[in-house]
């Protein structure tokens, strides 16, 4: 793996995300509905107030010129401003990008804790008693959306139990150690929603890959070194088994953007997947651009990465 | 009781021959209610008191932290800029109007002195102009004074086209003079009886001129101040974060003494109807939740929780049935529903009887809406002294059916019915909403009983509300048979709001689907009242006009109205808030105070 590789990698991004710029943009064109509908319903804004508006927001010119005229402000760093509260997208963007980092990097980081630990003991005893009852959570886990175990979380912790909160608040008013734990208590239902759907899914990853892994000849040349199983496990399976899983917690990181979207929706946490779903609700292409791209360069960063890392982790492969 | 004899009642009051409880006595004989014989001698030139505070007066803060719900949060904090109520009720924590409307749709002074009538010299006796006084030693959170200055800059940031202001309405048919520090005037072109439009209400938010004056026009986007307020309301601006959260701490200035009561507020915005009332009545973990469309047997069931109670306040709003009198399904010059092309069975008035007759209004209100709306047969239904008492409805199938077969509408082999080869098979279409879903499924029952075959179509919200000139779909283009939604009046008069009848608004290709007629119904005696109405000054001829704009569309059946629906709120025990159908939910937090 060379410099070059990374710098190859990097340019051969540039056309991908203009492609994805180009895609978006046309079918947001091509989406019915407009920022302005709902000064339609109401009988005392003047219909010339909102042909003013489009006309000065640009929205009346050809769709070609208005993508030209967005990459354009783009590539001098003008992500534009929102239609709906004529604030620069960037802004609103950086407001919110570090509570979704936050609560994404958290859940990721549970799903790994909670998959790693339960894939490598399920599959060293396959098919024990351990193993059936992990892959059936597993299987539950990951069968059930977001959407509905949020609920369900909501329904028990919030409303029977009435232990934590389930409205985000961005403006706590305690300091110290008090703000940690109220900040704990508003996060632990999103964070563990996303986290434990995104840990079901890695948890078959991790058991089928220590499988992979365990039955191979240079275990059995260790155990019959006499090398206590722990030893074999640790050593010798698991950090072979462990390198496919790197490259998919890196490549589910789509998935977990995906499900924030929702788990943002229904928790009310104030990240970038609610403010691209208001601003698609509102047709504010220009947030909506923002968004989208921020979200496409974050997943093709990471797939890189987990390119990057592949061939760190494992010395056979390596890129030209 | 005619015209005459109000009129020489009110003389009695005015000249203190008669009290104004005993006016309100003979009111109330011949059926006004209360606010309603109040608003006949405020309209015949007899000053109101001031509305009673809903509360003893308390002391300025001390009530702690006031928690709002808004599931659709607020996006900017201009009110001139506001698309949607969020961002009025945003506003309204920080900026103040002139005056507030109140339930009853009676002003309530907030920055004016005093509320201009006859009596008093504010009002014009030609209804040609209105003089405002404003209140003096107010100030705006920054310690400038607000002078008539400040006044006169709003009217000219709001009229000037290229700030594409949405209050622009209020602003760009009037003339605004100062003529002395505290005083200024609005004058109009042509009589003009609803008066209280421009510095009043949703649209009469004042911002200061000495912080906006740069910012006029075309570099109206670019004013700081945009996302950070500064007014003269109860409470000073802290924080913003579009789509987020508003918070804004106690104005220790405010010029109401006493007021307000809470030290700060915050408005928390995102998710949705359902999980906003349950923080509220379920959990109680804020105080106000605004907006709540829906069901009532669930709002009813999160009540019961006893952690709060939902609040309804009676606006305009009125969920009806619209009917197309042109050919939804011929295209004539490139576009369908072409004013040049006459409803094949729907222009006939024996088919629209029937179809009234086939709409269960009661059942509708009690299944479905409950507590939140009450079947209606008129257009306008609020306020009091504007709904006709000339309209019923009834839900008879078999009257339905009967008029049918009277007109030769007979059944044919697949049960519908048909005259000379046209079917009564309708498109009926609505936005996707739970509530009208169901809705719909009622009406095609009833109507497939008669014989009337309906076809249910259901358009997503933001492009059925839309004003896509492209999209066939919207509400505007109705390119259906029938249709069903709700507006309303947003201000205490309907006389803006019943263009929509105006066969000079007829919405088709030529306007882009811009006109507010959507029925394309026309008739040239309701153009004539309507014109009439728009510049008749004798209150009480004008409240007859408009009674009869209400009905001319009602009883010609271009209209099936159907429900008269409340705005829905929940607020928790110990809040003691008072609101306005007429105003913006956040137009009294000063009065707000924990019980």
């Amino acid at each position: 793996m060379s410099l070059s590789y990374v710098v190859r990698r990097l340019l051969l991004a540039i056309p991908s995300l203009l492609g994805i710029s180009v895609v978006l943009f046309t079918v947001l064109a091509l989406a019915p509905g407009d920022p302005f509908g709902e000064l339609m319903t109401n009988p005392n804004v003047p219909a010339s107030v909102q042909l003013a508006l489009r006309a000065q927001f640009g929205l009346d010119d050809p769709v070609y010129i208005r993508y030209f005229h967005w990459l354009f402000s783009m590539l001098h760093g003008d992500w534009g401003f929102s239609f709906a509260s004529r604030m620069d997208v960037a802004t609103l963007i950086m407001q919110r990008l570090v509570v979704t980092l936050a609560v994404l990097g958290s859940a990721q980081l549970l799903a790994v804790l909670v998959a790693i630990p339960i894939g490598i003991l399920a599959a060293a005893k396959p098919y024990s008693l351990f193993d059936q009852v992990a892959n059936t959570f597993a299987f539950i886990g990951f069968s059930l959306p977001t959407f509905f175990t949020g609920l369900l979380a909501i329904l028990l912790f919030s409303i029977t139990l009435d232990w934590l909160p389930f409205v985000f608040q961005s403006n706590l008013s305690q300091t110290g150690l008090a703000w940690w734990w109220a900040e704990f208590k508003q996060t632990i239902m999103p964070i563990c929603v996303l986290g434990l759907f995104q840990g079901a899914a890695l948890v078959r990853y991790v058991r089928s890959s220590v499988l992979d892994v365990i039955r191979l000849d240079y275990v059995t040349t260790a155990r019959s070194k006499g090398i206590g199983e722990r030893k074999v496990l640790m050593r010798h399976v698991v950090r072979n088994a462990l390198i496919p899983v790197v490259t998919i917690v890196a490549l589910q990181l789509p998935i977990v953007f995906g499900g924030a979207i929702v788990t943002e929706q229904i928790f009310r946490v104030p990240g970038i997947g609610s403010l691209l779903i208001s601003s698609i609700l509102t047709n504010d292409t220009p947030v909506v651009m923002g968004v989208t791209f921020v979200f496409a360069a974050l997943v093709i960063i990471f797939n890189l990465i987990a390119d990057l890392l592949y061939g760190l982790l494992d010395p056979r492969i390596t890129y030209r | 009781m005619d015209e005459r004899e109000l009129r020489t009642l009110v003389g009695r009051v005015k000249q203190g021959r008669l009290s104004r409880r005993a006016f309100f006595g003979r009111m109330a004989a011949v059926g006004f209610t209360v606010p309603m014989a109040a608003q006949v001698l405020a309209i015949g030139g007899v000053s109101i008191a001031a509305a009673p505070l809903a509360h003893a007066a308390g002391k300025r803060g001390g009530s702690g932290e006031l928690k709002l719900l808004w599931w659709q949060a607020p996006t900017l904090l201009n009110p001139h800029f506001a698309t949607g109520t969020k961002d009025q009720d945003g506003s309204r924590v920080f900026y103040e109007p002139l005056a507030n409307w109140s339930q009853e749709g009676e002003l309530i002074a907030v920055l004016a002195e005093e509320i201009p009538s006859l009596e008093n010299g504010g009002l014009a006796k030609d209804g040609l102009s209105v003089t405002w006084k404003i209140k003096k030693g107010v100030t705006f959170h920054d310690g400038q004074p607000l002078t008539a200055d400040d006044l006169v800059f709003n009217w000219e940031y709001a009229k000037d086209p290229a700030t594409a202001a949405v209050t622009s309405g209020s602003y760009i048919n009037v003339k605004v003079a100062k003529v002395d520090d505290h005083t200024v005037k609005v004058s109009f072109d042509k009589p003009t009886p609803f008066w209280a439009d421009a510095f009043v209400g949703v649209n009469g938010m004042i911002i200061p001129q000495h912080l906006f004056k740069d910012y006029a026009g075309a570099k109206s986007r670019d004013a700081p101040v945009n996302l950070k307020p500064v007014g003269t309301g109860p409470f000073k601006f802290k924080e913003f974060r579009p789509g987020d959260l508003v918070l804004g701490v106690i104005n220790e200035t405010y010029h109401v003494a006493d007021q307000p009561h809470f030290d700060s507020v915050q408005m928390k915005g995102g998710g949705d109807a359902v999980s906003a009332a349950r923080a509220v009545l379920q959990t109680g973990e804020f105080d106000f939740a605004w907006n709540l469309q829906v069901e009532d047997s669930v709002l009813t069931k999160l009540e019961a929780s006893g952690k709060g109670k939902v609040q309804l306040s009676p606006g305009g709003n009125c969920e009806h049935i619209q009917i197309n009198f042109t050919d939804p399904n011929k295209e004539v010059d490139g576009e369908r529903s072409s004013i040049k092309t006459k409803h094949p069975s729907l222009q006939y008035m024996p088919v629209r009887q029937a179809l009234a007759l086939l709409i269960d209004r009661n059942g509708v209100q009690k299944y479905i809406y409950g507590r939140t709306a009450r079947a209606t047969a008129n257009y306008v239904n609020g306020p009091d002294r504007y709904v006709s008492k000339n309209n019923q409805f009834e839900f008879d199938i078999e009257k339905a059916k009967a008029i049918l077969d009277k007109d030769g509408w007979k059944p044919g082999a697949d049960g519908i019915r048909e005259k000379n080869g046209v079917k009564l098979s309708y498109v009926y279409q609505t936005s996707i909403n739970s509530l009208r879903q169901k809705n719909q499924a009622i009406v095609k029952q009833a109507c497939q009983k008669a014989g009337i075959a309906i076809e249910i179509k259901s358009v997503v919200a933001s492009v059925y509300f839309s004003s896509d000139v492209a999209n066939p779909d919207t509400y505007p283009h109705f390119y259906t048979d029938l249709q069903m939604y709700t507006t309303g009046p947003t201000q205490p008069d309907p006389q803006q709001w019943m263009r929509s009848y105006l066969t000079e608004e007829i919405s088709q290709k030529s306007n882009k689907w811009q006109g507010r007629n959507i029925t394309r119904w026309s008739s040239k005696e309701f153009d004539a009242t309507w014109t009439a109405a728009s510049t008749e000054i004798d209150p009480m001829k004008r409240t007859a006009l408009l009674i009869k704009v209400n009905d001319l569309p009602v009883q010609d059946i271009a209209i099936i109205p159907e429900l008269f629906r409340l705005g829905a709120t929940a607020a928790a025990n110990n809040l003691n808030a008072r609101l306005s159908g007429w105003d913006s939910n956040c137009a009294n937090l000063r009065e707000w105070h924990r019980v």
